[in-house]
């Protein structure tokens, strides 16, 4: 597969094709220039690492929206296998921008629901750009509800702009199903384990997100809102995104240090669409990583943790010092 | 020297200017009736003419509410920390600052425990004037101690919505008060104690797709604007017009998405009522 390569990495993409040039240009030609290649490709290796390890909070928005990263069902092909996918909330439609059912991650069978976007225009018409509907998370519950029942865990891998702003979506009440996905999520009898694999786009995001361990792949971002709505909002100017994204701390590593998410997962040299498979296995092991730990712990005391968990999450000061209260265990009564 | 000189502009002869503070009149928006500032806070800020709920801060929202003098307002001195050092346009330390002297509550919410007609119960109440009415993480700690106390009390919860949504500049912390909110309703309702959400105009976004929407019972002011998606942004992504009435309470009502549609007025005795049903006290004991 050929990556399209993004703004910044234009320079590598560059010296990569002279590199190419050079390599054609040598076939047929008797001259050996094998140090000038050896040396282009060192240059070409330090180039990248230069660049990857010096990502702005844009650029690693820009790799998290890349049209070749990995989306949901991808993961699913990769990292488990047998998805039997379960569809339709039985109210009213089967929201394709939001799918789940029954799949297998190395031996451990588990409910998984996930965003799905589309490849190309046609898939993204009939996967709404993986903003769900009301009937996405409505269907949501129903399979977590049913993973309850039958004691499998849930695996979420969330990958929304967010959801949908339609009328549809505001008669059908998608506030309501989200809101009743945070409540029964957090009481829900079963390990749940989410994954940020592209986009958190906010509400619609944790409607799927309430977790024992929320985990996010490392170019992935998750946020009360959209680097453009944000700058919308707050600078009164969407030109301004990529000071929103800078601003609103919406990466794995920022979120990872207040404690937000619990783990990033890895990902292949230049973002997860450089490297399909790379990417799945890395996921699958910290999934699986994470399902084996949770799957000792007994259920009430799992149930207490994440309610612990979500319980310390937030920062304010209390009484006339203005001390900020402790991290974590702020608030608790 | 011109012949022809402009006369001053000057009705009512060499009277004294009448000197009317700032603020003491307003025009009502829907029927444009102007109203004196103490008619209106005398009648709960609910136009005489047209009924107009117009904003209202939210002690007074309190004192129609709960019996006079029940309120133990709880956690008064906890404050917002800029813990993403925030700043946009302007910095959210400087917001801060600012709603602070313009309100002069020190973030969106208040919460504690009060009497209606008698009945316990634990409050919370967020207000529009304060940067929106968003939930961040003070609003989201306060309302989540007021349920966590209600449910070790055995009492209801009412939660009175006024709000934009999550305060941006909190950034995560104010996405995870939702979940907070919303877990601590879960095991107060499995306590089967009952949670009343009062939607007031406006309850948009995160605040409504979290505890505003659980209610199991959930009351709305007339003609409230309550939605998840804001109606430009539902306008600019699906190119449609939207219908009229669109996320008013009415529209609400209309899709079965609230019980009920209650006069500010009425508010106190239509609770009171409710918690009649739902909680008595000899069970509550």
């Amino acid at each position: 597969m050929n990556v399209i390569p993004l703004d910044f990495e234009k320079p590598i993409a560059e010296l990569a094709k002279k590199l190419d040039d050079l390599k054609r240009h040598l076939r047929g030609h008797d001259i050996d220039l094998d140090p000038e290649v050896r040396r282009i490709a060192a240059h070409i290796e330090k180039t990248k690492r230069l660049t990857y390890s010096n990502l702005d909070p844009w650029q690693r928005v820009q790799i998290a929206r890349h049209p070749q990263r990995p989306y949901a069902l991808d993961y699913l092909r990769l990292a488990f296998t047998d998805f039997v996918e379960l569809h339709g909330d039985r109210l009213y439609a089967d929201d394709r921008a939001l799918i789940g059912g029954l799949a297998t991650l190395q031996g451990t069978r588990c409910v998984v629901v996930a965003h799905q976007k589309g490849r190309d225009t046609k898939e993204n018409i009939q996967r709404n750009f993986g903003c769900a509907h009301p009937e996405g998370y409505r269907k949501a519950m129903r399979l977590m509800r049913m993973a309850e029942k039958f004691d499998l865990p849930v695996v979420s891998l969330i990958d929304t702009p967010g959801a949908y702003p339609g009328i549809g979506a505001e008669e059908r009440h998608v506030a309501e199903a989200i809101a009743v996905n945070l409540r029964e999520m957090m009481v829900l009898k079963v390990p749940v384990v989410a994954v940020v694999i592209g986009e958190g786009g906010s509400g619609g995001a944790l409607g799927i997100g309430v977790a024992d361990r929320a985990l996010m792949l490392e170019y992935s971002w998750y946020s009360v809102i959209s680097p453009e709505g944000g700058a919308a909002i707050l600078w009164k100017n969407g030109s301004q995104r990529a000071a929103a994204a800078d601003a609103l701390k919406m990466g794995a590593k920022e979120l990872k240090e207040f404690a937000l998410v619990d783990q990033v997962v890895p990902e292949p040299l230049g973002g997860a669409h450089h490297d399909h498979a790379a990417a799945a296995m890395n996921l699958r092991t910290a999934i699986l990583a994470n399902l084996a730990e949770l799957a000792t712990v007994p259920m009430k005391e799992l149930l207490a943790a994440r309610y612990r968990k979500y319980r310390a999450f937030g920062r304010y000061a209390e009484g006339t010092g203005g001390g900020a209260s402790q991290d974590g265990t702020g608030g608790l009564v | 020297m011109p012949i022809f000189r402009k006369p001053a502009f000057n009705i009512g002869g060499n009277a004294k200017k009448l000197q009317i503070p700032a603020g003491t009149f307003q025009a009502c928006p829907s029927c444009s009736a102007v109203l004196h500032q103490i008619e209106l806070e005398q009648n709960q800020r609910v136009c005489p003419h047209c009924e107009h709920h117009f904003l209202i801060g939210s002690r007074d929202r309190l004192g129609h509410l709960l019996d006079p003098g029940s309120f133990q307002e709880a956690d008064a001195d906890m404050e917002a920390v800029d813990v993403l050092n925030f700043r946009a346009a302007k910095s959210y330390k400087d917001s801060l600052a600012e709603y602070q002297k313009k309100t002069g509550l020190k973030d969106s919410a208040i919460g504690g425990l009060g009497r209606i007609e008698g009945k316990e119960v634990s409050v919370a109440v967020l207000d529009f004037a304060f940067l929106g009415g968003t939930l961040g993480s003070v609003a989201g700690e306060k309302i989540t101690r007021c349920i966590e106390a209600a449910t070790e009390r055995g009492i209801p919860v009412i939660v009175i919505s006024a709000a934009g949504g999550a305060r941006l500049h909190e950034g995560m912390f104010a996405l995870m008060q939702m979940a907070k909110t919303s877990g601590a309703l879960a095991y107060h309702s499995a306590a089967r104690l009952p949670f009343i959400s009062v939607l007031t105009n406006p309850t948009t976004g995160g605040v409504i797709a979290s505890f505003a929407s659980l209610g199991d019972i959930i009351v709305a002011e007339p003609k409230a604007m309550i939605g998840f998606a804001g109606p430009r942004v539902i306008k600019e992504t699906t190119h449609q017009d939207l219908p009229p009435g669109f996320q008013t309470a009415e529209f609400l009502e209309a899709h079965g998405l609230v019980d009920m549609i209650v006069h500010r007025k009425k508010m106190r005795a239509t609770l009171s009522n409710l918690l009649g049903y739902l909680h008595q006290e000899k069970r509550a004991a």
